[in-house]
């Protein structure tokens, strides 16, 4: 069971690479949203301070749903889903494999460049370090809830847009927690509680995801 | 160890139910023995090959493996299974060696480099095609590079089911003789085969079935010019 975990995350870690500019261009994508706030809102420190969490988690959030058209849609065109599906081992198992692979791949890079992003907003330190934290734990669980999307909607025309209006509702949790995390912290009340609530979040996806999205699969592969 | 499918109902599309691609199926397939679906284009012959090894869902009927419904537990079936499909599910960006390599250790019968470079051998494809991105190979050469999971050695675990879908399809005369020889050899060794092809090509089976889709919608479209 582990095996199969480890094949298709080293399978899909391995097409990723192989197609690095689509990994380059939703990254692209954060870095160029979370750009242009400060230039249309303008250099007020106080305005930047306030917005810069709710705009970072936002532009995560989109250039995450921008890539979950990777996740499935590809091996549903040449048939690998459709080995997958025939596979003995657990088809959870398989989606936790490729949900791996995508966070690493998607999901990883948001968070290292997150800190770097923060600057332009003027953010403190101590709040660019929970930014990060609640990054760490948020983008793993956008990648789990997406996946269940990018399974639902497969092979349904104008998919892409059908899979954010099923996917961004479920996001607002992890929204509401993850920036109000760096809220928190920089009106110096603390932030755990809501890193905590991220992590609980995290918890449930983990287990509830795989399965959800493996049932989709199953529905929406003949 | 059979495959048997009882009064199996398939179709597809929203008119499934009103208009199913074949209907009250009852078919046997044992040890060694192979069943050959015909019929024309459209009649369901893919329909009904993924039907028999569960990707989709029948409509009406049982299909039993090992007589155990599939409907309850499809892992049986599936840990025995080879299935090829028209989406032959190659990776393009992956090479053949790597494409074999990841189908076996999904199909749960991991083998080595060295092992799946010598299945790719046997099927005419040599260490450089078989390193080259699968993008770069032509159809024939796609098509053996799956076909070379027959080719694998029985002691990984053979699969007791092969379903190929046109598996002689954009093969050259060499590697459809090839092919057929491969075949056999798996039936001898104890394997079932359910296949379709449009070419006049048949594999030697101890028992070898046909079974003819869409003969309902044929007497009909006769009685019409009648």
């Amino acid at each position: 069971m582990g095996r199969v975990w480890w094949t298709v995350l080293q399978r899909d870690l391995l097409l990723a690479f192989r197609r690095r500019s689509d990994v380059a261009a939703s990254l692209g994508f954060f870095l160029m949203v979370s750009s242009l706030f400060p230039l249309g809102v303008g250099p007020e420190r106080e305005t930047l301070r306030t917005v810069a969490p709710g705009i970072l988690w936002v532009a995560a959030l989109l250039a995450t749903l921008l890539s979950l058209g990777r996740l499935f849609a590809l091996d549903h065109a040449d048939g690998t889903l459709e080995q997958m599906l025939l596979s003995p081992e657990p088809l959870s198992v398989i989606v936790l494999g490729k949900v791996t692979a995508h966070w690493l791949s998607a999901g990883l890079p948001l968070v290292l460049l997150a800190p770097v992003l923060a600057l332009q907003f003027d953010l403190p330190w101590d709040a660019i370090g929970v930014l990060a934290a609640s990054l760490l734990l948020g983008t793993p669980v956008l990648s789990l809830l997406g996946a269940i999307g990018a399974a639902l909607t497969l092979g349904l025309r104008g998919g892409g847009v059908l899979v954010a209006l099923l996917v961004l509702p479920l996001y607002i949790p992890v929204l509401i927690f993850g920036a109000g995390a760096v809220s928190a912290q920089a009106s110096g009340q603390g932030a755990s509680a809501h890193l905590h609530l991220l992590a609980g979040v995290l918890a449930a996806s983990l287990a509830l995801a795989p399965w959800a999205a493996a049932m989709a699969l199953r529905l929406s592969a003949d | 160890m059979t495959l048997q499918a009882i009064g199996l109902v398939g179709g597809r599309g929203p008119h499934a139910r009103a208009h199913p691609l074949f209907s009250d199926l009852d078919v046997s397939v044992g040890e060694g023995e192979s069943l050959r679906v015909t019929g024309r284009n459209g009649s369901g012959k893919s329909t009904l090959l993924r039907t028999l090894c569960g990707l989709i869902e029948p409509l009406a009927g049982e299909l039993l493996w090992r007589g155990r419904p599939v409907r309850r537990d499809g892992t049986a079936l599936r840990s025995e299974l080879l299935y090829i499909g028209h989406a032959l599910g190659l990776k393009d960006d992956l090479s053949a060696l790597e494409n074999l390599r990841v189908a076996q250790a999904l199909a749960g019968r991991p083998c080595s480099e060295a092992q799946a470079a010598q299945a790719l051998q046997a099927l005419g494809l040599g260490p450089r095609t078989a390193a080259a991105p699968a993008r770069t190979l032509s159809q024939g050469q796609k098509r053996r590079a799956v076909l070379a999971r027959l080719a694998l050695p029985v002691d990984l675990g053979a699969p007791g089911l092969l379903v190929l879908d046109e598996p002689f399809n954009a093969l050259d005369t060499a590697s459809v003789a090839q092919l057929t020889a491969l075949l056999a050899q798996r039936l001898a060794q104890g394997a079932m085969l359910i296949y379709t092809t449009h070419q006049d090509q048949s594999v030697p089976a101890r028992q070898a079935q046909t079974w003819h889709l869409g003969a309902a919608e044929q007497a009909a479209s006769a009685g019409l010019v009648a």
